[in-house]
């Protein structure tokens, strides 16, 4: 039944796309921070990589039917790590209660509450064996979801909180939902958002103004919207062969908010300009179809569902970033998936890859 | 090894899966489209918004609340003043600049380098102030050089301007930059580093109020750091202008009269608690601070055994002697026991053992002459009959051992003794031996000058004591009143029945003490035509026994106290004097009557609607004398023996006088004599007028 499993079997042509983007994403941080306080970032960013490769290469060893078997325990865990964030445990810091501290470092649970919930939502609709799904099965997926998502805008962190939806929608679009379900379903989601957002009781004001400031910008440049208005500039002036490393006026005059992370796309345009950004994009867009492409061989309904669970993750991310970066999204804390720095987005995208893999190796398997 | 619960061999629909990969697409060409729209469509419209795009949020710094005297005379003022900062990030050559930044703004090349290598680690885009009060010729030298030094910014700000010669220095306080302890500290929780903020005495109590809301501008400029217009603008909130109780010409007065000595005087209207003048010496130059001070003369500010920093009107606390015998009396009139004794004084009384000294043998003795004869022995014994806890219990009704809750930081409590004190303090039972030297406010009793103030002009005021304070209170917002309340407790407003009779009785004998009269202790302070009273104190710092050892230096001078008011009741000023190693207590009780001769002076005046006094100027006297000395001189005669010289009198005595000489005094010698004259209207002129004529010796 079973055989070894072979590095042969390995996705090296995904690896590879991964290498360049991660490069670029060195690349840009360190042209970032060049000239602040945050120099060392770049550097940080390589150890981050580099243990992210690692770990998704242990992952990747794992079969992915025991990670599942994890699922409901990591669940538990993840729910009992963000009450210990919304606890005096919680190390609080720009804003928002939203990491903790373990030893030297601050780690944000949140983000792998994300992978937890990839493999939560993946083991519950291959349980429905793929059939259409009742009512009552949809509201359990929903309160699955919800539950963290919940624990999460309390910290407050908006933009981690809209990202576990695409999860559940995945989830649901893929798991049997019917039309008419996901008809009604809409409707009464837009009367929900509309019913939350004149409530004025679940968002806090700052979150309506960061979230509707990218409408119109110039009406607001000292607020919300200078950061949009700063990061349209810093694109648009970037034009088609941008302004060269290390040399963009935005970036580099301090003009783009936090250049090494949300807005990392805006400092690589400005510096790389249009040629440089639909790299980027493009790179993403390989990455995305070969993981849909592994979704399809997999061997079975669950290994296809974490697949696409990762990659409605990370598609999210990249729009609502990229669009924010633009203007054509909210300015909602997103971090561009490989991109932007930080230690918790870095890892939590490997090892969510790493399962991904081990999906891809296991496709002969059974 | 794979788990039961897992179900398999279903696989998605292809179809779903396409979907997914369409949408994909579509969000790609999304993005896409509008980087387009941003990169290729627009560039230009971007790239000149790049361009000019140089938003600088500039700080607009609130001007600091002005201070007023209580007749609305400005007491505190600001001044425009000009800072030079450089910012590094402006510049790629800034290191190469710094020769001709340094000759342009007048700076120490070496010093300029070391500023900048302090702030090596800040981000290139922090301003490092390099050169602050800058002159309009070194900002012409920026305005001409902005191209050439791009690095170099100014900000506009107000500074603070103090009045000259430390006038009502320990009141007003000072600013600087508030320190990283502060930081720490809740109470400077909405302050930022770099902010001023006021560091004693009024400044610091009412800094919320005085130092206003600063507003900022956001200065576009362009790529080569010139101010093309701004973008919005937060206008600065000015501080409050705060009216202070204070009378400049009472504080004025009060000043003069503390000259260079070291101690405090505190003039307060015991009817409402308004301070009308706070003196403590030695003294130190606000000034000084509003521009930052420098390092040395911080230390020697700070290590002056002297303490110019500390306000000895709140903070001093020392045994007040005799003054606190008005207490004694006040306890032994209301408990029945004072009006019935008549004692004989020989000098001295020891029941327990040791002997206690009077300063003189006083003879018969009773309430009425021990107030002005300061009988030691009179008190020592009312102390032994009302015993400690009786005198602690109307000592701390009166308020010692209590702060005021005056309004300014930093006030000391004194101390009041009592047995439980003791034995908490020192585990021992009280003696009825220490009672003794309670009476005579010496011990463990400390005070404050303002305590003193507060407590007998409570008590010539029949019992009612007030809460001292600096600012009135009806310009403050209510729950700042409220919390600046809160923040400075104290005995406060109170009241303590006293019963008229025994008022009378202790009014009366303060009006005898400066009243000249055989054993009066302050005779000398008299004041013709005005009914001023008070009681005098004379604390010593160490034992007779001690004093004979240690040789009697100046610095073993006892501290002397005077606490005057006029009138006698329910008087409408007390003066609180403190001198320390002042010797004699007629001494601060002539200060304290130079305080209430210009208070009673200027209400005439204004009575009668007459102009103010001008200080007189001084007016050149001749004379001529005969030596002293042995009248059967060998060889001197009567003619070789007179002398003659030119004196000049101001209206508090001689303030110079040229040499006794048998010629005539030489023209230059005059006017040497008279521009000593005519400067020291001021202070040093008090010095003359303290001691008795001063002749030079033959």
């Amino acid at each position: 039944m079973r055989r070894i499993l072979s590095f042969r079997d390995f996705d090296w042509a995904l690896l590879g796309l991964l290498l360049l983007l991660c490069t670029l994403s060195v690349l840009e941080v360190h042209s970032a921070t060049l000239h602040t306080r945050f120099s060392s970032f770049g550097t940080r960013q390589i150890f981050w990589i580099a243990a992210g490769i690692a770990a998704m290469f242990v992952f990747s060893r794992i079969d992915y039917h025991r990670v599942l078997d994890w699922a409901p325990w990591a669940y538990g865990f993840g729910l009992l790590a963000l009450a210990a964030v919304l606890s005096p445990l919680g190390h609080k810091a720009l804003g928002g209660r939203r990491w903790i501290k373990l030893g030297p470092m601050l780690v944000q649970p949140s983000e792998f509450v994300k992978l937890v919930l990839i493999l939560a939502v993946a083991r519950y609709f291959a349980n429905l064996g793929g059939r259409s799904v009742t009512w009552k099965e949809i509201f359990k997926a929903f309160a699955l979801v919800g539950i963290p998502m919940l624990m999460v805008l309390k910290q407050p962190d908006l933009g981690t909180t809209l990202t576990y939806m695409p999860i559940l929608i995945a989830g649901l679009f893929l798991g049997g939902i019917n039309l008419r379900q996901s008809l009604i379903l809409l409707t009464v989601g837009a009367v929900l958002v509309g019913g939350i957002w004149s409530s004025g009781r679940f968002l806090k004001s700052y979150q309506k103004a960061r979230l509707t400031a990218f409408v119109n910008p110039e009406n607001d440049p000292r607020g919300s919207g200078y950061q949009v208005l700063q990061s349209e500039i810093a694109v648009g002036s970037g034009g088609i062969w941008g302004k060269g490393l290390e040399n963009g006026s935005q970036t580099q005059g301090y003009f783009l908010p936090i250049p090494y992370t949300d807005f990392i796309f805006a400092a690589f345009s400005e510096e790389h300009g249009f040629v440089g950004a639909i790299s980027v994009l493009l790179l993403y867009f390989l990455i995305l179809m070969r993981l849909i492409q592994n979704a399809q061989t997999a061997a079975d309904l669950s290994g296809s569902l974490i697949i696409m669970g990762i990659v409605a993750v990370l598609t999210f991310q990249i729009a609502v970033n990229v669009g924010m970066v633009i203007g054509l999204m909210p300015v909602t804390g997103i971090p561009l998936p490989l991109m932007s720095y930080g230690g918790s987005s870095v890892l939590f995208t490997f090892l969510a890859l790493g399962v991904a893999m081990n999906v891809r190796m296991r496709r002969f398997v059974n | 090894m794979v788990s039961g619960s897992i179900n398999r061999g279903e696989k998605l629909s292809t179809v779903k899966l396409t979907v997914v990969q369409y949408g994909v697409l579509l969000m790609m060409l999304a993005l896409a489209a509008g980087l387009w729209r941003l990169q290729v469509l627009n560039v230009e419209s971007y790239r000149a918004l790049a361009e000019q795009n140089r938003i600088r949020k500039e700080p607009i710094l609130a001007p600091r609340g002005k201070l007023f005297d209580r007749e609305n005379r400005l007491v505190v003022d600001n001044y425009p003043s000009v800072t030079c900062f450089l910012v590094r990030e402006q510049s790629k050559s800034v290191d190469a600049d710094l020769p001709l930044i340094a000759k342009g703004l007048d700076l120490d090349l070496d010093q300029l380098r070391a500023t900048l290598h302090r702030y090596r680690t800040e981000p290139g885009y922090q301003p490092i102030p390099i050169k602050e009060d800058v002159t309009a010729d070194e900002q012409a030298f920026i305005a001409a050089h902005r191209n050439e030094l791009p690095e170099l910014e100014t900000i506009d700000e107000e500074r603070r301007l103090y009045p000259r010669d430390s006038f009502a220095a320990q009141l007003i306080g000072y600013v600087g930059e508030v320190s990283e302890e502060d930081l720490n500290n809740p109470r400077f929780a909405y302050y930022e580093p770099g902010d001023v903020v006021g560091k004693a005495g009024v400044e610091e109590t009412y800094d919320e109020l005085l130092r206003g809301q600063d507003g900022s501008r956001e200065v576009v400029v362009d790529s080569r750091g010139r101010e093309v217009g701004y973008f919005g603008i937060q206008h600065a909130v000015p501080g409050q202008d705060l009216k202070l109780t204070i009378d400049n010409d009472l504080q004025r007065a009060a000043e003069l009269a503390m000259g260079d000595r070291n101690g405090a005087i505190v003039a307060m209207d015991p009817r409402n608690g308004e301070i009308l003048a706070l003196v403590s010496r030695p003294s130190f130059d606000p000034n000084e601070f509003a521009v930052k001070i420098g390092r040395s003369d911080w230390n020697k500010l700070v290590t002056d055994p002297d303490r110019p920093l500390m306000d000895k009107a709140i903070q001093a606390q020392l045994a007040p002697g005799s003054t606190f015998k008005i207490l004694m009396s006040v306890a032994g009139l209301q408990e029945g026991i004072a009006q019935n004794m008549h004692i004989v004084c020989n000098g001295g009384w020891g029941p327990y053992g040791y002997y206690h000294h009077c300063d003189e043998k006083h003879g018969a003795v009773d309430i009425y002459n021990a107030i002005p004869y300061s009988c030691d022995t009179f008190f020592y014994m009312l102390g032994d009959k009302l015993g400690i806890d009786r005198i602690a219990k109307y000592a701390t009704a009166f308020g010692y051992g209590q702060k005021t809750g005056i309004d300014l930081p930093g006030e000391q409590a004194g101390l009041m003794p009592s047995p439980d004190w003791l034995i908490k303090n020192f585990h021992h039972r009280w003696y009825p031996d220490e009672t003794l030297d309670v009476a005579i406010g010496q011990g463990a009793v400390e005070a404050t000058p303002m305590q003193l103030a507060r407590i007998i002009g409570g008590i010539a005021s029949g019992g009612h004591m007030v809460r001292p304070h600096v600012v009135f209170p009806d310009q403050l917002p209510k729950d700042f009143y409220k919390s600046l309340l809160d923040s400075f407790p104290g005995s406060g407003d109170a009241y303590v029945p006293i019963d008229p009779a025994n008022w009378d009785i202790i009014t009366n004998g303060m009006a005898e003490v400066t009243q000249p009269g055989m054993f009066h202790t302050a005779g000398s302070a008299h004041l013709e035509g005005i009914d001023f009273a008070g009681k005098t104190g004379t604390a010593q710092q160490m034992s007779h026994e001690a004093l004979e050892k240690s040789g009697k230096g100046k610095g073993t001078y006892p501290n002397v106290w005077f606490v005057g008011i006029t009138p006698r009741r329910n008087p409408e000023l007390v003066v609180a004097v403190l001198w320390q190693n002042g010797e004699f207590s007629y001494y601060p009780a002539r200060l304290a009557a130079r305080v209430v001769e210009a208070y009673v002076d200027k209400k005439r005046r204004e009575a009668h609607n007459l102009p103010p006094a001008k200080a007189a100027a001084p007016v050149e006297v001749g004379a001529v004398w005969s030596a002293p000395g042995p009248q059967t001189g060998a060889n001197k005669t009567t003619a070789q023996r007179i002398e003659g010289g030119r004196f000049f009198v101001d209206s508090h005595g001689i303030v110079a006088e040229n040499g006794p000489s048998a010629k005539p005094a030489p023209k230059h010698e005059a006017k040497r004599a008279a521009s000593p004259a005519a400067a020291s209207r001021g202070t040093s002129s008090q010095v003359a007028a303290m001691s008795p004529m001063r002749r030079k010796d033959p």
